[in-house]
């Protein structure tokens, strides 16, 4: 499985080629002459590729299990509700591809055709990819390191055949790592249009989000705004609220205040959102009329708007 | 490539355990926390060791974030929680300049913080190190698995919620530490359910979904 030494002091490094570990590795005269430092040409392709998408969105948060891939999900399922808008959703959590339970794809095989690899279709207007479909068996884990990912997530972006897109939905892992200069580093070409960040009201989960919004500072990604998830919960038996995960410093309303950044939305916890996901069913028609729908739809209103004010001027535009 | 078994930084712990679970959020670190703080209780030294670099959340939980590591001839000096130093710990949250930078490293350096974190912290007399790692299977697990061997871990908690989508990226984690060699120690359900606090009426955790008991590992308990 291991393509790099364990040691790999990293191809841009001052000591890509030249160090100890370097020794033996496939890669050792391409990182000493310096051209792995070079810009890649991925960059330029993708960037083509990314032609006949209108909107890229990336989901993020520093912290594991918010809801992310749950939210991306229901993103997806959201805008495709128009069948006119084309929509596709991808899963770059290599190690952890949640996206294809959720979406009820479990099992799913991607085909090779002449103009690359063909997304899951799940509606015609909305396709999926993740590296959960590449798996034999659902219990496979994919144990690769950086470079691996790296290169994984380069195919997704350079050789999937999306389409005409007008959406496309990027599922990130949690972290400020791998996965996320990547994704951020083979679209810098191609315009991100932003991020949408997703915490829990806990500091616990906050204080890792600040680090998620500090990263999109540092890479110059734009942030469409923040989404509290597991907002309150509302007792099925005696209606009244509680709040699971406690806001002890104000939740993602003091930080958004704080930071600067907009507020999308809060969203409820209704434990019929976690079934909807264990189902691979979408929760909007499971419970149409939960404060959490009600919820999801404003704050997927507001990306679309948010989207729509930073349209490039120029582009070849599709759809709407 | 393995190091040898020569004594170092770790020679002085008797047991060494990780908190494991391919999913995020589930309570690693919360369990971590606890579980340390329960072998407190029961009169053991413990270390723990936080190798979540992007969101090391160990320093909060017990209330030393903001605290600075010192070197000694030795090494590294973990943080102390308490003034009995019954619990120790060492997390890349210690090493930050501001609580909110960002640690945005790709593969390899987090590999040598991690390495760094295993032989050149002065763990000392310890009865539990505790490792408390984040959601996946990658360059952390893989590395802290490495610098770990020679030691011989006792073997790794895995952590899940009730969740299918949960239980699905822990069965990779299982595979991974099969892959690795890593002993189960067992796997901890937790947020199994909720009470509330105005009607006390139970409710399973969040998603509901039984999930047929992982074969070999998980019998049914008392």
């Amino acid at each position: 499985m291991e393509e790099v030494p364990h040691d790999c002091p990293g191809v841009s490094s001052a000591q890509a080629g030249r160090g100890a570990s370097c020794q033996g590795c496939p890669n050792q005269g391409l990182c000493a002459s310096g051209a792995a430092a070079a810009p890649d040409p991925a960059i330029e392709e993708i960037k083509e590729k990314m032609k006949t998408v209108k909107h890229k969105i990336l989901v993020l948060s520093g912290k594991g299990g918010v809801g992310k891939s749950t939210f991306s999900a229901h993103l997806a399922h959201g805008l495709a509700e128009d069948e006119n808008t084309q929509v596709a959703l991808l899963d770059i959590d290599i190690c952890g591809p949640s996206i294809p339970k959720i979406m009820g794809l479990e099992g799913e095989q991607v085909h090779q055709s002449g103009s690359g690899w063909s997304p899951v279709f799940l509606e015609d207007n909305l396709g999926v990819m993740s590296v959960g479909f590449l798996l034999s068996s659902p219990d496979d884990a994919v144990i690769w390191r950086g470079p691996k990912k790296n290169g994984m997530i380069k195919q997704f972006l350079r050789d999937v055949d999306w389409g005409e897109v007008d959406y496309l939905i990027v599922d990130t892992p949690p972290g400020t790592s791998d996965e996320h200069l990547s994704a951020v580093q083979y679209l810098a070409a191609a315009h991100i249009d932003g991020a949408v960040i997703i915490t829990t009201p806990q500091e616990v989960s906050l204080q890792d989000v600040r680090k998620e919004i500090n990263f999109c500072h540092k890479v110059k990604l734009p942030i469409i705004g923040v989404v509290e998830n597991m907002s309150g919960f509302t007792c099925p038996k005696c209606q009244k609220e509680s709040q699971i995960f406690l806001p002890t410093t104000g939740g993602a309303e003091v930080m958004c205040r704080d930071l600067k950044v907009p507020l999308l939305g809060k969203v409820p916890l209704d434990p019929r959102i976690g079934k909807s996901c264990d189902k691979g069913e979408s929760f909007f028609a499971e419970a149409p009329d939960s404060p959490a729908t009600l919820a999801y739809r404003s704050i997927i209103q507001r990306i679309q708007e948010s989207c729509s004010l930073r349209q490039p001027k120029g582009e070849n535009l599709v759809g709407s | 490539m393995e190091a040898a078994a020569e004594p170092g930084n770790l020679a002085g712990v008797r047991h060494i355990i990780l908190v494991l679970s391919g999913k995020g959020g589930v309570g690693k670190s919360t369990i971590s926390t606890e579980l340390a703080l329960a072998l407190r209780h029961a009169g053991k030294k413990v270390g723990i060791l936080d190798v979540d670099l992007c969101g090391p959340s160990i320093p909060r939980m017990l209330r030393v974030q903001g605290k600075a590591v010192h070197q000694c001839d030795s090494g590294w000096v973990p943080v102390f929680v308490d003034q009995e130093q019954s619990i120790s710990l060492m997390s890349v949250g210690f090493l930050l300049e501001k609580p909110d930078e960002a640690v945005v490293w790709r593969g390899p350096k987090k590999n040598a913080l991690i390495k760094q974190f295993v032989s050149d912290v002065a763990w000392g007399q310890l009865d539990y190190l505790v490792v408390d790692t984040p959601p996946g299977t990658s360059d952390e697990h893989m590395a802290v698995v490495d610098a770990l061997r020679p030691y011989s871990p006792l073997g790794a908690l895995v952590v899940t919620t009730p969740q299918a989508v949960s239980v699905g990226d822990v069965r990779r984690e299982l595979t991974f530490c099969k892959k690795v060699g890593l002993r189960v120690i067992g796997v901890v359900e937790n947020m199994s359910g909720f009470v509330c606090p105005h009607c006390e009426g139970r409710r399973r955790g969040a998603g509901q979904t039984r999930w047929s008991p992982l074969p070999g590992l998980c019998a049914p308990g008392p």
